[in-house]
């Protein structure tokens, strides 16, 4: 099976090369290409153009600056694996991507290419949102941040506007020292997409954050739970009452890979896992990243 | 429109010209004489058609052959220049392989792992070959092939 329709292809060298290319009608962006390659495939998408962004310089970056953690728009799930700047600052994020499809697919793969694809079921978006996350879209009329709060529009829906690109994911690392925990349902260890998927994260001055993605037509922060647990240690009466509004804070629906009353039930259980797990690790006795939690 | 690119494959480079429609797996298998990358599911879920570019494993079935352009692209036929590799070699003695569809993709993978962990454990290697499906095998023998291959000869000399 072919890719039937012609399309041209163009390899900037600057941003500034990139935005004017991408204003052409039917152009479009390609990265990694891990899902444009396959959407071409079926006709999901027909570009005139695809502006293939792998040789502007900067993209290929992790940076710190202060308590700001930037993610460049080439940067892919291997390159988090591996970056001691993730392993020391944010090591949840390498939890997340190590969970990512398989390494043949990480090593292509890009973080903010899996946000701009925006399926439901996507692993970065849970992770990036606890850190209140944030996509630095460049475009004709100049630069904008857009937080990943508002960001999901829907299923493979962005707020990212025809001619603009992302360049980067801009995180904010809390002051205090802070724990996190990445959890992925699935229905084998390996090569699936998420049932369910839950991001949590934990200060030592006691403000919790979680996401839950695959639950919802796009990756949701628990607000309400979030305000529940804020400046109280966790015990199991408090996850007993929090727990309880983890089917208000989530809409699953029933598909191919689980049903809406499993995945309700079991991001009730990976709750009450992942936040154990955030305080056991703030604590320094945690179970070490990388371990499954579920 | 037509794009002239060059590829570094397996050790030699290799000029033609492309369109941009075409896939780095078609353009292999077609038009450059390699066949050692299997067609598969076509959509990056099977692992069949897996390849080193610049040394990293990726599915050539969702890379674009103009994107391999002034890149190094190796498959099986790269690997073992210099005759079968221990893993092939192990791969072959313990016949790990039935129909034979996934082995390429493998092997490739493998190489990766290899390189970057040259003594794997079993779930290192399971871990490694999770994107490569074998309807055949159950994937035991496999693992226990790559395992044997790379053990570390002081460690297993130990007798742990």
């Amino acid at each position: 099976m072919t890719i039937v329709h012609d399309f041209e292809y163009a390899k900037p060298v600057s941003l500034e090369d990139a935005v004017n290319l991408l204003e052409r009608s039917g152009a479009r962006v390609l990265a990694g290409g891990t899902d444009v390659v396959p959407w071409l495939r079926d006709d999901l998408i027909e570009p005139t153009l695809l502006v293939d962004i792998k040789a502007i310089p900067g993209l290929a970056e992790i940076s710190l600056g202060g308590t700001h953690m930037r993610i460049g728009a080439l940067i892919t799930f291997s390159d988090v694996i591996a970056s001691p700047i993730v392993g020391e600052h944010a090591p949840m994020l390498a939890e997340m991507a190590a969970q990512v499809a398989s390494t043949g697919i990480r090593n292509r793969a890009t973080v903010v290419g899996n946000v701009c694809s925006a399926v439901p079921s996507l692993d970065a978006g849970p992770a990036l949102m606890v850190y209140d996350g944030a996509v630095e879209v460049i475009g004709p009329d100049g630069d904008r941040l857009i937080p990943l709060d508002d960001w999901f529009v829907g299923p493979r829906s962005t707020r990212l506007q025809i001619g603009e690109m992302a360049t980067a994911i801009t995180l904010e690392l809390p002051p205090a020292d802070h724990a996190g925990a990445f959890l992925k349902l699935s229905r084998y260890s390996g090569e699936d997409l998420a049932q369910a998927n839950l991001a949590v994260l934990a200060t030592a001055d006691r403000e919790y954050r979680l996401a839950f993605g695959a639950v919802a037509p796009a990756p949701v922060r628990a607000r309400r739970i979030e305000a529940m647990l804020e400046g109280r240690s966790v015990d199991d009466p408090l996850l007993d009452a929090a727990s309880q509004l983890v089917a208000d804070e989530i809409a699953p629906i029933t598909d191919i890979r689980a049903t809406a009353d499993y995945r309700i039930h079991m991001c009730q259980v990976m709750f009450r896992r992942g936040l154990r797990a955030v305080c056991e690790r703030l604590s320094g006795v945690g179970p070490p990243y990388g371990t499954q939690l579920i | 429109m037509r794009h002239d690119i060059e590829v570094r494959l397996n050790g030699e480079w290799r000029s033609l010209e492309v369109l941009p429609r075409e896939v780095l797996l078609d353009v292999l298998r077609a038009r450059l004489g390699v066949k050692s990358p299997k067609v598969g599911c076509e959509r990056g879920d099977c692992g069949a058609c897996t390849v080193l570019l610049d040394g990293a494993s990726v599915r050539s079935c969702l890379v674009l052959a103009v994107e391999a352009d002034g890149h190094e692209v190796t498959t099986v036929e790269g690997i073992e220049h210099d005759g079968l590799t221990a893993v092939q070699q192990e791969l072959i003695e313990q016949s790990s392989f039935q129909c034979g569809f996934c082995a390429p993709g493998i092997v490739v993978a493998a190489a990766e792992l290899v390189t970057r962990t040259p003594h794997p454990t079993a779930e290192e290697v399971r871990e490694a070959i999770s994107g490569n499906l074998c309807r055949c095998t159950g994937y035991e023998a496999i693992v226990d092939a790559v395992v044997t291959a790379t053990r570390d000869p002081i460690r297993a000399g130990e007798g742990t």
